[in-house]
């Protein structure tokens, strides 16, 4: 084994990292680095592998070729170290609607082995921090989405994970609460904990730390917004995201 | 003399059990127009696009589309609408054509006849034929979608948040598309979470727990702001954030794209002076000196102003 495959600081650290399905090649030997505390925003269109390659960051799905450490862990050998490492948030999945919000911190507190006394603590650490206490025992379906969404980030970091994955945030909330959920992604951030984030939102784009692009399961792009916007001579990522991909269509 | 409106709704109201979906909303769309219906989740979008669709009665209030009573004329309405509902509702074991077909098939038509007419739309499909809908990209499911609510040659296109999960370019693409559609004067009402899509519409409701919050051209509702409007470029993001939201000078501080968008407690300092105070709190915060400059609002800003002073 090269003395490089696991010394190394970065939260996520990937190499030539691909997966093929049959003849198809979804995510092709991408390779970047994941500061600790960065916020790292994943892009790319509908089917250019952003999924794919964040199943094997998360420890859901083994590599083709290639290799990847998160948290330290490698992803293909040690899954279950990753899982454990790592918190994950999405907005198709993420709460139980038919659980109070209380109940559902309980219930990821079992999931992750945590103390009686520690869930309580944070039980209320959380519900205060969100303005909750007051609807801490209604059923999460009762709660307005952005409520929702904050709860499903806490939920998510309760474990107190080095790395959080956040597969599209803040879809259909209004432009208040989406702010309102980016504040809490920078404060996660600057408690230490790294974020990687994918959206459709290209000003949240802008601020991430750092983005990539993905197009046809390769990168792109990478690098911060600001230094991509004067590598490639344009306005916004909007206006990039559109350049690469689909470079027929720019104008 | 007007035409008469395509659409014309007063105080439609909607409530399931004790959620109120709609709370008096009232508009009119003419002919050939597209409008738009913006706001979040629980807006009450989808609810007035099912009562404008003959699919579920309002509770109060009076609805006209097409010069009809979409609960009494439903029979005779029906035809004439396009309704792309929110949820992908094709048949995803069916084939691109055959979903086409069959949609023709249940308005009396046939996939042949329309070629013509949903062309600008079938043409992106085309190389695709023959594959499983369920196996389209997301993209290529909401264009299939839209070819479907087009085939029968309707009068009118109700879409439902045709954009919602599908990535920015594709987005612009779709955009596009209503565009050419609309170029022999077919009335598209269409809803969206995206408040950048506001500017691809003529007219725009925005919308929030059932009500209208405004209603008027992009516009002429960017521009309604009110407020001067100041974008603080800095490297300190959330730093810079957090020390003007705690300023007594600061009215309001938002992240937005590459900046930050900022009022002034006082709305008639000159942009110097409101420069100045800024960059005193973040010289106070330990920050870097910041460019501040005025920016034109966005619907984004107008919206947010809007509903927070709002009261909800």
């Amino acid at each position: 084994m090269g003395a490089d495959a696991i010394a190394t600081d970065a939260a996520i650290h990937a190499r030539d990292l691909t997966r093929r399905f049959g003849g198809f090649t979804a995510v092709d030997t991408i390779s970047f680095d994941v500061a600790p505390g960065e916020v790292f925003g994943f892009l790319g269109a509908n089917g250019a592998g952003k999924t794919t390659a964040i199943r094997m960051l998360t420890g859901l799905l083994a590599p083709s070729a290639g290799q990847a450490t998160v948290a330290g862990f490698d992803i293909a050998r040690d899954s279950e170290a990753v899982k454990r490492s790592i918190g994950y948030m999405s907005q198709r999945f993420s709460l139980y609607e038919d659980l109070t919000a209380r109940e559902n911190i309980r219930l990821y507190g079992g999931i992750y082995n945590l103390s009686r006394r520690d869930v309580a603590d944070r039980a209320t650490r959380i519900l205060q921090r969100l303005g909750l206490e007051a609807s801490a025992d209604r059923l999460v379906r009762t709660l307005p989405l952005g409520w929702r969404q904050k709860l499903a980030l806490s939920v998510a970091l309760l474990h107190e994970p080095k790395i959080v994955f956040l597969d599209e945030p803040t879809g259909g909330v209004d432009p208040l609460t989406r702010r309102q959920f980016w504040e809490l992604i920078y404060e996660t951030a600057a408690g230490g904990t790294t974020v990687l984030v994918t959206t459709h939102y290209m000003d949240e784009a802008e601020y991430c730390d750092r983005i990539s692009i993905m197009v046809a399961g390769r990168i792109a792009a990478l690098g911060t917004p600001a230094s991509l916007k004067r590598e490639h001579g344009v306005a916004s990522i909007d206006d990039l995201f559109v350049r690469l991909a689909r470079p027929e269509a720019a104008p | 003399m007007t035409p008469a409106p395509a659409v014309a709704v007063a105080g439609l109201g909607k409530r399931f059990g004790a959620v109120t979906a709609l709370d008096g909303v009232s508009f009119s769309v003419a002919p050939g127009e597209r409008f738009g219906v913006i706001g979040p989740d629980g807006a009450g979008k989808t609810t007035l696009f099912r009562i404008l669709a003959t699919l579920l009665r309002a509770g109060t209030g009076t609805a006209r589309v097409l010069g009809l009573d979409p609960a009494t004329d439903l029979w005779t309405l029906r035809p004439r609408l396009g309704y792309m509902a929110g949820r992908f509702s094709l048949y995803p074991d069916l084939s691109v054509d055959e979903n086409l077909r069959f949609f023709a098939s249940v308005f009396g038509t046939r996939l042949d006849a329309q070629r013509r007419n949903i062309d600008p739309v079938y043409r992106h499909l085309e190389p695709f034929r023959d594959r499983r809908a369920g196996a389209l990209s997301g993209g290529m499911k909401q264009k299939l979608a839209l070819c479907c609510a087009l085939i029968h040659t309707p009068d009118l296109l109700l879409l439902d948040e045709p954009t919602t999960g599908v990535d920015a370019v594709s987005r612009r693409e779709f955009w596009d598309l209503l565009e050419d559609l609309q170029a022999d004067g077919l009335t598209v009402i269409v809803s969206t979470p995206y408040m950048d899509e506001a500017t691809r519409c003529d007219r725009v409701a925005l919308m929030q727990q059932g009500r209208i919050l405004a209603l008027d051209t992009p516009q002429a509702i960017a521009a309604g702001y009110g407020r001067p409007l100041f974008a603080i470029d800095t490297p300190d993001r959330y730093k810079a954030l957090l020390a003007l939201r705690a300023a007594p000078g600061t009215h309001s501080v938002f992240p937005f794209g590459a900046t930050l968008h900022y009022t002034a407690a006082r709305a008639d300092l000159a942009p110097a002076a409101v420069a100045a105070g800024v960059n005193d709190v973040l010289r106070q915060a330990g920050l870097a000196e910041a460019d501040v400059a005025p920016t034109p609002p966005t619907i984004e800003d107008a919206f947010m102003a809007r509903a927070s002073t709002d009261g909800r």
